[in-house]
């Protein structure tokens, strides 16, 4: 007697089985049209393999298992296929999915099996293929591929093989059929599965004690075998997989796992069968047994039926009264689902079509509270916690349903038909779990959405990052290249140059060793300058060392180049040049020293003493440049132009000098003021003089500012005189302008002449004038200019010595030989039609005025 | 000294409670130093928690940008793709009450959606591809686009940049794999019929 374990909890519902035991299998009469949906089982939908219109025989493979878990499928019977479209598939969901539709065509022609009499001999992995070929599928109601099941990891031996005869379900009696008729079949089809298998050490075909013609047909048939039969009391659920297997083995399969990780392969009963038939006779899985049973049909039984008839078919072939049934149910009333469509066909997990009255089936009784009973968590035969697990269904609470292992569930139900409340708990827990199911889908997706775009985010930035360097690489390149033309061009010629950033260093390097060089020799050149205008300032100083006021302008230049050259010589001292520099710089300090010291001793001297020394030097110095005026005119040369001018301002300066030290004595109180203003400021020494000159004719007598206007007219004239010769000389446009000014200081000069001799006849200042207008030929005529001084420097003479009346006379005398003269000079112009004819005629005509004045004169006097 | 510390109690106490507060800060420096966590912890569980749409419906470029605003203090509302059930769970780790969707991120669609490129009208300008944060769409310029509607999260940022509008959302339809039971409703007409009496007043209420 083998060993029984049992199970916790379970229900005992009322059988309901006899029913459909009362008459022998049935056949029914082929449909109008068979519906073979691709996906009838367990894992990927089957692909068709057929096309619209085709026909094929039954049998025949009419659509491909795709992937590991899936399974052929083939056509029952017959026919053509008339579509491959949507329909209402056998599931909870009502929903619909693709299916290939067969017409009949009523032969019922059987495609050519191929039949193995020595099945046994074949390789495993044979055995294993013809199974798969078949289409085989778990027939107890889930619908796993047989194959894949027979086919278990290396790793995991398998030493139990059971073969589930339960069949727990009220109203289901396919199995016990099957097992009262065909027990020699599943007796060889389950030693077929032991061989597939390794020859399991335990072979052992479960069977509850409620179907004891079935236990006595299975002990019969497997009495001489090694398979064992064992019956154990009726309980729901004892066919559950995991609970059979407590039952027989007293082992839990743990959860989350498969009964092959503990070593044992359950397979159902109807599937033996199947399984020897596809080996034995090539026969794929295309009918199975079906219990039809429910009030609401006038025949119930069990069927044999082809796979894909529809169940509107099967029911009307049995008496089905639609308005005696409460609803369609495929499956057991326990775990079975109802049907919202009667078109659905039945497949090959299809075990049971139940058509219920209203009287079997009423409507479920309205859920109330729950109690807290605790019937439930009695009634659960994998001792969970119904109760806790629908508070939690409730709230959604996936986290706490989890905790309380809802995923062991296997909604057998048992709990919904203890509660006293009618609550659907299962409901709940089916519910809970496909949300659970979707959430760890959605968890999942959004764990490979979350890499995917933290990998885009990545790939993004290091496209960036790439870019941006290859930005920089490139701006860095202009960069250099614009480098490396400035360098070319600062190095000029030497391109040569391999390296650019050497070349540029040099080149600065060279740049600023220059930079020094240049300010230095710039400075030395200012140094340079400074000294030589020194130098200069010093002869000029020494030249007129006589002259007072000159010796003051020259002194202020001369300390201005002072200062210039010493800023210079510190400029260079400060840029700490070489030694050699140093002694240039210091070179012209000393004659500039010496000219200092001359100065400030000329210049501490008295203001009358220093305009004698003044005027003794520039006689001599007019006595010297007329020497070097005679030789320059006896050798002709080309400075005898700048000569004669310098005599001439020479003579000026004899002129004003004379005329300051005549000065000097009435006002003699201001005169060394003039002079120390004159040291200071070269600008107002002038205006100091304009104001002392002022100060001094205010003080004066009539007779005294007549004779200094006088003398002043003289010196006036004198420049004017000399103006017209340069005008002359330069042909100037200015030359009419000139001579007129000069004619109206003559007429000017005259009229002064005249008030003083009014005020007194007999004044010196008179006799000037013949000198004064005779200098204007001399100007024009370089030749007679000497004759002409030396002639007026006698007079002067002369005329000191003479008495008026003497003076007079000599004046006319000389004025006749004037006048001879100008006239034979205005017959020459004349003749040769000279530009300065009218020149010469007034200097004749004047001459003549004056010659008539000076003999009136000479009369009154 | 154990003699000395023995007849000073305080200084006794002094020290030995000095030494424990040197012990135990030197293991806690060291543990600080040993198991010092990188990042933000509740950063990372919040972007568990987030759909990972990445549509930025919630103002932010992404959910864990979003994460990182709930973990400173942002309001935990802001996710249309996640409901209510993804406030409920935020709320939830972080110990506040759940709110509602804040109605101005968008609203929460019952059915999830999967983008799709009508093929005849794509001209292959490759604006979708750019704008798809999942790299969900494949094509190539002037070639024909598609979306990899495993991948497509439904955010719908890449309709709007289409320029041919050929993009539409469609809702993805439950099939026969993902199908689920649904949760059992308790019908109030069958609690209202349970009991005469309550289905009298409910006729009475209903007459009034």
């Amino acid at each position: 007697m083998t060993r029984i374990w049992s199970i916790p909890g379970g229900v005992h519902p009322e059988q309901n089985k006899s029913q459909s035991l009362q008459l022998p299998i049935g056949e029914i009469a082929l449909a109008d049209e068979m519906v073979y949906p691709l996906s009838q089982h367990i894992g990927a939908p089957a692909s068709a393999i057929v096309a619209e219109g085709e026909r094929v025989l039954a049998g025949q493979k009419i659509a491909n298992a795709k992937g590991m878990i899936s399974a052929n499928i083939h056509a029952s019977t017959s026919g053509t296929i008339v579509a491959i479209e949507d329909r209402t598939l056998p599931h909870p969901s009502g929903m619909s999915g693709p299916c290939i539709i067969l017409q009949p065509d009523g032969k019922d022609e059987f495609a050519e099996f191929e039949a193995c009499e020595d099945y046994l001999a074949l390789e495993r992995d044979q055995l294993v293929n013809k199974i798969r070929e078949a289409g085989i599928t778990g027939m107890g109601g889930a619908g796993f591929p047989t194959a894949v099941k027979l086919s278990p990891r290396a790793n995991q031996p398998i030493d139990t093989l059971i073969i589930n005869g339960t069949e727990c379900e009220p109203y289901i009696t396919a199995d016990d059929m099957l097992m009262q008729t065909r027990a020699d079949d599943i007796i060889k089809g389950t030693q077929l599965l032991a061989h597939l298998l390794g020859n399991p050490a335990r072979v052992v075909i479960g069977i509850e004690d409620n179907k004891p013609k079935a236990i006595e047909v299975m002990k019969r048939a497997a009495k001489d075998t090694d398979v064992e039969v064992a019956s154990f009391p009726t309980k729901y659920p004892s066919g559950g997989e995991k609970q059979l297997i407590q039952i027989l083995t007293g082992k839990e399969v743990p959860a989350g796992a498969l009964p092959a990780s503990i070593g044992i392969v359950l397979q159902n009963i109807g599937t033996t069968v199947a399984a020897y038939e596809a080996v034995r006779f090539g026969k794929p899985l295309i009918e199975r047994i079906t219990t039809v049973v429910g009030q609401a049909l006038e025949t119930q039984r069990n069927i044999n039926v082809r796979l894909g008839t529809p169940i509107n078919h099967v029911l009307a072939e049995h008496g089905f009264i639609p308005k005696n049934a409460s609803r369609l149910i495929m499956g057991g009333p326990m775990m079975g689902f109802a049907l919202e469509n009667d078109g659905v066909p039945v497949v090959k997990a299809t075990n049971c079509i139940l058509a219920p009255s209203q009287k079997e089936f009423p409507e479920p009784t309205p859920a109330q509270a729950c109690i807290r009973c605790g019937m439930c968590a009695e009634a659960c035969p994998v001792s969970l916690l119904p109760q806790q697990m629908y508070w939690y269904a409730q709230a959604e609470d996936y986290e706490k349903l989890e905790a309380h292992n809802i995923k062991d569930c296997i909604e057998c139900g048992a709990c919904s038909f203890v509660c006293p409340s009618n609550i659907p708990l299962v409901q709940y827990y089916r519910s809970a779990k496909g949300t659970m199911r979707q959430l760890a889908i959605e968890k999942e997706k959004s764990d490979r959405s979350r890499q995917r775009f933290e990998f885009r985010q990545e790939r993004i930035a290091k496209a960036e990052a790439e870019k941006d360097a290859k930005r920089l690489a490139r701006k860095k390149a202009a960069e250099e290249a614009k480098k490396k033309v400035e360098a070319q061009k600062a190095s000029g010629e030497t391109p040569a140059a391999g390296n650019d950033l050497v070349a540029n260093a040099i080149a600065s390097a060279q740049q600023s060793q220059t930079t020094p060089d240049e300010q230095k020799a710039k400075l030395e050149r200012t140094l340079s300058s400074a000294a030589s205008r020194l130098e200069k300032l010093q002869q000029r100083l020494t030249e007129t060392d006589n002259d007072d006021s000159q010796q003051a302008k020259l002194a202020a230049q001369v300390k201005q180049a002072e200062v210039k050259l010493q800023d210079a010589k510190s400029k260079l001292e400060n840029f700490s040049t070489d030694s050699s520099a140093a002694p240039a710089a210091v070179d012209p300090n000393d004659p500039v020293a010496a000219a200092i010291a001359r100065a400030q001793a000329k210049m501490t001297m008295a203001p009358d003493e220093k305009l004698r020394s003044n005027l003794e030097s520039l006689n001599k110095r007019l006595a010297k440049a007329e020497e070097k005026l005679a030789t320059a005119k006896a050798e002709n040369s080309d400075t005898a132009d700048a000569l004669q001018t310098g005599v001439d301002k020479l003579k000026e300066k004899i002129a004003t000098t004379e005329k300051d030290l005549a000065e000097l004595p009435p006002s003699a109180s201001l005169a060394p003021q003039a002079a120390n203003s004159e040291e200071q400021d070269a600008a107002s020494a002038a205006i100091e003089r304009a104001k002392a000159k002022a100060a001094a004719q205010a003080s004066m007598s009539d007779e005294d500012k007549l004779r200094d206007q006088l003398t002043a007219m003289a010196g006036r004239l004198q420049k004017t005189h000399d103006k017209v010769a340069a005008a002359k000389a330069d042909n100037a446009e200015t030359l009419d302008a000139l001579q007129l000014g000069l004619d109206k200081m003559l007429a000017k000069q005259q009229k002064m002449r005249d008030q003083l001799r009014q005020l007194n006849p007999s004044a010196a200042e008179l006799n000037d004038s013949p000198t004064v207008t005779e200098t204007a030929p001399t100007v024009v005529e370089p030749d007679a200019a000497t004759a002409a001084i030396e002639k007026a420097k006698a007079k002067a003479a002369a005329q000191a010595s003479m008495s008026p009346e003497d003076k007079l006379r000599d004046q006319i005398e000389s004025l006749e030989k004037r006048l001879d003269k100008a006239k034979q000079r205005l017959i020459k112009a004349e003749a040769e039609s000279d530009d300065n004819i009218d020149a010469f005629r007034t200097g004749v005509e004047k001459t003549q005025a004056k010659l008539e004045q000076t003999r009136a004169q000479l009369e009154s006097s | 000294m154990v003699e000395y510390l023995l007849t000073h109690p305080f200084i006794g106490a002094l020290v030995a409670l000095v030494s424990l507060a040197l012990v135990f800060g030197a293991i806690l420096g060291y543990a600080a130093v040993q198991f010092k966590v990188e990042g933000d912890p509740i950063v990372e569980q919040l972007d568990n928690l987030l759909p990972q749409t990445q549509c930025g419906q919630c103002s932010y470029p992404g959910c864990r940008p979003y994460a990182e605003a709930i973990a400173n203090g942002d309001a935990i509302n802001k996710c249309p793709p996640g409901g209510q059930s993804t406030i409920n769970a935020i709320a939830d780790l972080l110990d506040v009450e759940a709110p509602t969707l804040d109605e101005e991120h968008g609203e929460e669609s019952e059915v999830k959606t999967v983008a799709f490129i009508r093929e005849d009208e794509c001209i292959g300008c490759t604006k979708c591809i750019q704008a798809c944060p999942m790299d969900a769409i494949l094509g190539a310029a002037k070639q024909m686009h598609t979306v990899i509607g495993d991948e497509c999260t439904g955010c719908d940022l890449c309709v709007e940049p289409c320029p041919v509008d050929c993009i539409d959302m469609l809702p993805i339809e439950t099939t026969i794999g993902d199908w689920r039971w649904d949760k059992p409703k308790a019908s109030q007409e069958q609690l209202n019929n349970l009991i005469a009496t309550d289905k009298q007043a409910v006729e009475d209420g209903a007459a009034a």
